[in-house]
């Protein structure tokens, strides 16, 4: 049970995947436009995470330790064309948003290094669990970056106006804004770890 | 002239790196020295061209069969399978050529600029200047100029780390906290040239 806390624990906060690994840069830019952008992003890319880790564990026994990476990727690749359909059916707004980053979860590191580094190695318990710590800590990760853009960016937050956009500089919703936020929220997890 | 647009617009107005965000592991992992900012483009260049091209032929027939549904499956397969492919024939045929550029192509596999190029070109919504059309030639054109605006980000990226190298960085902002923020400043650069084409 402990062992199973420290395992859901661990992706939030002392192995983030984004602030502590750096894992998984281009989808944490790229869809942070909005906080419910990157929310959503953050929850395809948790469902890969948990479903693939959990197929893989079950199955570290039967691939073969040559071909293991190709069979990891088939498997994610699965999975993402599930999210994939499945959003383009019942989601389509939020589909165009995300529109090329979701089959790209696909060669998102995060996914294939927790399956190679993980769920290779430990039970199909465990597994599950990593990859529901994990994808909340990128889930978490990517709302807070993308509720930052968004808030400087249009003086919003989840679409709730909280000052006149008057105030707000369209920047930070801009590409320069993304690599501006993300390295001062970087810089703000190195502190408040070294205490 | 339609052609020059296209290596305009994919290198300086819509950065594939600076303004697209893709590819941007290696963007930070290998901009520590130029020399190897180099390698890593010409091995981009290299099979980013390759996989488009093949990837483009792939899709005509996932359309014929009515298979579109298989299209990550398939091209990131595919993808992986030509970097070996390229990797074994290197090394056979240009040693050379495999020592400057055998360590880059296993990272390049996972590159999401690749995929990514190859699925916007098969599905023909590359973003092209006005009046080029989305074609076979078109999209190659494309994916070239794309892997050569991915290297001139890379260079000059790795251009501005090894001077900061020898500059004193806050603790907390040390690593790659610091290399962000240089490519948002440079990614601001970019942006000036957004509505030249």
């Amino acid at each position: 049970m402990n062992n199973g806390m420290k395992t859901l624990t661990n992706g939030l906060l002392r192995e983030n995947p984004t602030f502590v690994l750096v894992l998984g840069m281009c989808p944490t830019l790229a869809t942070t436009t909005s906080a419910i952008n990157g929310m959503s992003m953050g929850l395809a890319t948790m469902f890969v995470l948990i479903c693939s880790n959990v197929v893989i564990s079950l199955l570290k026994n039967l691939i073969p330790d040559k071909v293991r990476i190709p069979a990891f990727i088939v498997v994610i690749a699965t999975f993402v064309t599930m999210v994939q359909l499945v959003m383009q059916a019942y989601l389509p707004a939020i589909y165009d948003v995300l529109g090329l980053f979701i089959p790209l979860i696909v060669v998102n590191c995060i996914v294939l290094g927790r399956a190679e580094a993980f769920a290779a190695k430990n039970s199909v318990g465990l597994s599950a669990l990593d990859g529901i710590g994990m994808g909340l800590g990128f889930t978490l990760a990517l709302t807070i970056l993308g509720a930052i853009r968004e808030l400087l960016g249009t003086g919003a937050v989840f679409g709730l106006p909280i000052f006149s956009d008057h105030f707000a500089a369209l920047i930070f919703v801009l590409a320069p804004g993304a690599f501006i936020c993300l390295a001062y929220l970087m810089a703000l997890a190195n502190k408040l770890q070294k205490k | 002239m339609v052609y020059f647009l296209i290596f305009i617009s994919a290198i300086f107005v819509n950065n594939i790196v600076l303004s697209q965000f893709l590819g941007i592991c290696p963007f930070l992992g290998v901009s520590k020295k130029i020399d190897t900012a180099l390698g890593m483009s010409a091995a981009v260049t290299f099979v980013l061209v390759l996989a488009t091209v093949v990837t483009y032929l792939l899709q005509m027939l996932l359309v014929a069969w009515g298979l579109e549904f298989l299209q990550t499956i398939l091209f990131i397969l595919i993808i992986a399978a030509l970097v070996q492919m390229i990797e074994i024939i290197l090394k056979k045929i240009s040693p050379s050529l495999y020592q400057a550029l055998g360590v880059f192509l296993p990272l390049i596999t996972t590159n999401c600029c690749i995929l990514g190029v190859a699925i916007l070109v098969a599905n023909g919504t590359e973003k092209l200047p006005m009046g080029a059309e989305h074609g076979m030639l078109t999209g190659t054109l494309f994916a070239l100029a794309t892997a050569l605006g991915f290297g001139l980000a890379l260079v000059l990226f790795a251009g501005l780390r090894e001077q900061l190298a020898m500059n004193r960085v806050p603790k907390a902002m040390q690593g790659t906290p610091i290399a962000l923020l240089t490519a948002g400043l440079l990614a601001m650069a970019f942006m000036g040239f957004s509505g030249v084409v």
